[in-house]
């Protein structure tokens, strides 16, 4: 009675033993295919918001509108080229009534 | 003046006309939004500057190696509009930069190096006005130090460390960005060839009355 208790107990333990190792071989050989396939990307989680910041402690460049500096900067562009443009307009029409002036008086003086 | 100024200065109005319309258009920057819709006057504008810094310096070596009046009045009107189109550089871009980099100003390479050459072709008007006799030779002598600055300019943001965007930034623009800023490339270097011939035409007046000063004194 005893050494049947004992031949049943070592069959069962065998059997747990080739199962295991059959288990491990399983694994080891599925292991590289299932490094292989493409891990899904955990999708990126809003974060819980904890605190609401008032729109005065942000960065000085994120507090500013954009639309203010666009149109400062392109007025500008426009008013010194439109500013130049007069600028050099003036001086060429000063410059070409002297030479008028100019040329006037010395046919004057030659015919004198 | 010749006879094709008229037509192109025409062309040139009805291209700034229609210039913000592209601009408009044109697909928001991802970071930067709006206020990145300057670059589209401020690139121009200092390619121009550079242009003119560049302009000045050659028409001012020819003018010192060979004496040629003609490249002096050329020097001279390009270092006005090197003045000119600098100052648009330097107001358009720390109206930029208050909004992408939250300071008006950084003492970066790229912005130190344009204000130096701005700074140049300030010293050459202010030499020219009241350096008295010679002083266009001196002037012609800084000309060339403002045309040495220029390529250091242009290549200071692939070479130093600099919150400046770099010139990768232009072959990579797509279709619409793309479209905006050569457009607008083209009408600033219209209008500079336009200024550049009204100023040079200014001088030449101014030539021919300080002869016909001479004439009557003699």
């Amino acid at each position: 009675m005893r050494f049947l208790l004992r031949l049943a107990t070592e069959t069962r333990r065998h059997g747990v033993c080739v199962v295991r190792a059959i288990a491990i071989w399983v694994l080891l050989l599925c292991a590289p295919l299932e490094a292989q396939q493409p891990q899904p990307q955990p999708q990126p989680q809003p974060e819980q918001q904890e605190e609401f910041v008032p729109v005065s402690q942000l960065p000085a460049q994120d507090q500013l509108p954009a639309a203010p500096l666009l149109v400062v900067a392109y007025a500008f562009v426009w008013l010194a080229l439109f500013a130049y443009l007069v600028s050099v307009a003036r001086r060429l029409s000063y410059v070409q009534r002297e030479v008028e002036r100019l040329e006037t008086d010395m046919k004057r003086g030659s015919r004198s | 003046m010749p006879q094709w100024f008229i037509p192109l200065a025409g062309l040139c109005a009805v291209m700034f006309t229609a210039s913000p319309f592209l601009i408009a258009n044109a697909d928001y920057e991802s970071t930067m939004g709006l206020v990145q819709k300057i670059f589209y006057y401020h690139l121009p504008s200092a390619w121009i500057f550079l242009l003119s810094a560049i302009v000045c310096g050659i028409a001012s070596a020819r003018f010192l190696f060979r004496g040629s009046p003609r490249q002096d009045r050329l020097a001279y009107a390009a270092a006005e509009l090197t003045v000119l189109f600098g100052a648009i550089v330097l107001v358009t871009g720390p109206l930029w930069a208050r909004k992408a980099w939250g300071v008006w100003w950084q003492w970066d390479v790229r912005l130190t190096s344009s204000l130096m050459g701005w700074m140049v072709a300030w010293a050459y008007l202010l030499v020219r006005k009241y350096g008295g006799p010679g002083s266009d030779k001196l002037a012609a002598g800084l000309a060339l130090f403002g045309m040495a600055n220029v390529p250091f300019v242009y290549v200071s943001v692939n070479y130093w460390r600099t919150i400046h965007p770099a010139t990768t930034v232009v072959p990579t623009l797509p279709v619409d960005m793309g479209l905006a800023l050569w457009f607008s490339v083209a009408c600033f270097l219209l209008l500079f060839v336009l200024l550049l011939r009204l100023r040079v035409h200014l001088e030449e007046q101014r030539a021919r009355l300080d002869a016909l000063y001479l004439s009557l004194d003699e």
